[in-house]
């Protein structure tokens, strides 16, 4: 089943297209990584096919209604805000607000919130304020808020930025877990290191255009690298599975 | 504390302020014989007193006190900032200069609604213009900035009614006004004022879901459902609603909606949605004691309640910004 598909979406700041006529679609089992070099269009594409943003072009998303998108899709904006010094368990609790309405937090909400705190190995930090948290941690709360939301599609900005190496692959790996079981997820990264080792597929994005997409292997291509990151980089399918290491500064 | 404990006990708080306002004043009431009286209305002049003197002030003082601090828990919650208070956005000074023109041009002694309704009109009339300025799809900083606008405009107008003020005693009734106070208010004033308050608690109250969810700023909030555009609208809305109707009859109190919901934050856990019934219980103890208070510290004098929460105020203020200071260094 389609969980997101863009048609020719275009957004504009001022005149010069930001995002310029992507499509795309993601289905169930996917783990898609966004990648591009910086201001490349990542975020305010993932914006738009959510309908923060006005847009052309056509997104399954920003059609629904605000609280059947909620339902559908779970977003994780790169701007890691907490505005409040509410309990780590609170705030996860906020992702269950799409199925809470008026009524009461029910046995399954408390269990969404149970699960998604232990799979961001968040147990012992339930009850503590989470704006005393370091940033890593803090960024390990929101995607747990992110993943208590329960939607069949996560959509994240750059979520492992700022985690610790145990943390990145703990969460890249639960991620490709989630999407075995059935859901989707559309994450942009800028470690492709990562991006290589987890994503089932990888979307590659310059100035605002989707210049390639498909497997790893096939996306970080030589050319692609210098034409798009100017860099060189190795990719090697090894026996401890695939692994991407930029070398350095295309000549 | 427990949600539950924490309403109870804001409650008893409440109970006991406006049983101890219904029994505090000049008049000097046996208590027992008052309560009577006022029940069941027999007893001459002590039921008249308690009828139309004693209630209506502690019904008003209750209504303002919950109004302020309301407004105050969700217009820190809407911003996303603890320093965040009602008259942030202007609604209140242009209540006041519409109290103000009211005494200045006669109409308030022309009729006694002639106040309070001018009043109404100008907090409706700053919401208008700060809608209009802020715009559908205006961001918080707009907000805030339309309201400092505002606020600023209609404060130099009432210095400009002061400033032309043909006598001293208009001009006296004019500042005498603006401290604020609850004095001499009668039913007429309870049943202009607590229709619109009512209006505003439940427009406020409607906000708890979307001010958790802005959290996680607005982006996020957004993305979990929340209509940010309606979500303005309702808490403007609300507040021109419950504030306007407490300062036009109570005139300019401030610090209510600043000190309470930051006193009363760490004991609901810190939820912004929580907060908002929490601060409506508090800030109606808050000038309940207050309005107690004045009558108990200089009795003969006519101390303003609003002065006299400033002057409380003020520093209890100073003290949370020490200790926020040090929590932060």
């Amino acid at each position: 089943m389609t969980l997101l598909a863009l048609d020719a979406l275009t957004v504009h700041r001022g005149p010069c297209p930001v995002v310029d006529g992507v499509s795309l679609t993601i289905g169930e089992g996917e783990l898609v990584g966004l990648i591009g070099p910086n201001g490349a269009g990542k975020t305010t594409l993932m914006r738009a096919a959510l309908g923060l943003l006005p847009h052309r072009g056509e997104s399954s998303l920003a059609r629904l209604a605000p609280r059947e998108r909620a339902r559908s899709a779970a977003w994780m904006p790169q701007m890691r805000e907490i505005a409040w010094p509410v309990s780590v368990e609170r705030l996860v609790t906020l992702g269950r607000l799409p199925h809470l309405g008026a009524r009461r937090a029910t046995d399954a909400d408390r269990a969404a919130v149970a699960r998604a705190l232990d799979w961001m190995d968040l147990a012992a930090f339930a009850a503590r304020p989470a704006t005393e948290l370091s940033g890593g941690e803090q960024a390990r709360v929101l995607i747990a808020r992110a993943l208590a939301q329960e939607a069949p599609l996560l959509m994240a900005d750059e979520p492992v930025a700022g985690l610790d190496p145990a943390h990145q692959i703990a969460t890249m790996t639960l991620f490709r877990r989630l999407a075995e079981a059935g859901k989707g997820a559309l994450v942009s990264l800028h470690d492709l290191g990562l991006a290589a080792r987890h994503c089932t597929r990888l979307v590659l994005l310059h100035q605002g255009r989707l210049v390639a997409e498909g497997p790893p292997e096939s996306v970080l291509t030589e050319g692609n690298l210098r034409d798009v990151f100017g860099v060189r980089g190795w990719f090697g399918a090894t026996e401890h599975g695939p692994v991407f290491q930029p070398l350095d500064l295309a000549g | 504390m427990s949600a539950r404990a924490l309403a109870f006990a804001l409650g008893l708080l409440v109970a006991a302020l406006f049983a101890a306002s219904l029994l505090v004043g000049p008049a000097g009431l046996p208590p027992r014989a008052a309560l009577a009286a006022l029940v069941t209305g027999e007893g001459g002049p002590l039921a008249l007193v308690m009828q139309e003197i004693r209630l209506p002030r502690a019904i008003l003082g209750a209504a303002v006190g919950a109004s302020l601090g309301l407004a105050g828990a969700a217009m820190q919650g809407y911003l996303r900032n603890p320093l965040a208070e009602p008259g942030i956005v202007g609604i209140s000074a242009s209540a006041a200069l519409g109290a103000v023109l009211a005494i200045h041009t006669g109409l308030a002694a022309a009729f006694a609604l002639g106040l309070p309704l001018a009043a109404l009109a100008g907090a409706g009339l700053s919401v208008a213009l700060l809608t209009l300025l802020a715009g559908p799809r205006g961001s918080t900083l707009t907000l805030i900035l339309a309201g400092i606008a505002i606020g600023a405009l209609a404060t130099a107008v009432t210095s400009l009614v002061l400033n032309l003020s043909p006598n001293p005693w208009a001009a006296n009734e004019i500042v005498f006004w603006m401290m604020g106070s609850l004095a001499d208010r009668s039913f007429t004033h309870v049943a202009l004022a607590l229709p619109f308050m009512i209006a505003g608690w439940a427009m406020l109250a409607a906000t708890a879901r979307g001010l958790d969810a802005l959290t996680l700023g607005e982006d996020a909030a957004e993305a979990l459902g929340i209509r940010l555009t309606r979500l303005r609208l309702t808490l403007v809305g609300g507040t021109a609603a419950a504030v306007g109707a407490a300062t036009a009859v109570a005139g300019a109190i401030g610090f209510v909606g600043l000190v309470v919901p930051h006193l009363l934050r760490a004991l609901v856990g810190a939820q912004p949605g929580r907060l908002l019934w929490a601060s409506a219980l508090g800030g109606a103890a808050m000038v309940l004691a207050a309005d107690v208070a004045v009558r108990l510290i200089l009795p003969e004098r006519d101390l303003k309640l609003g002065v006299l929460m400033a002057l409380v105020g003020a520093p209890l203020f100073l003290h949370l910004i020490w200790r926020t200071r040090r929590e932060f260094a």
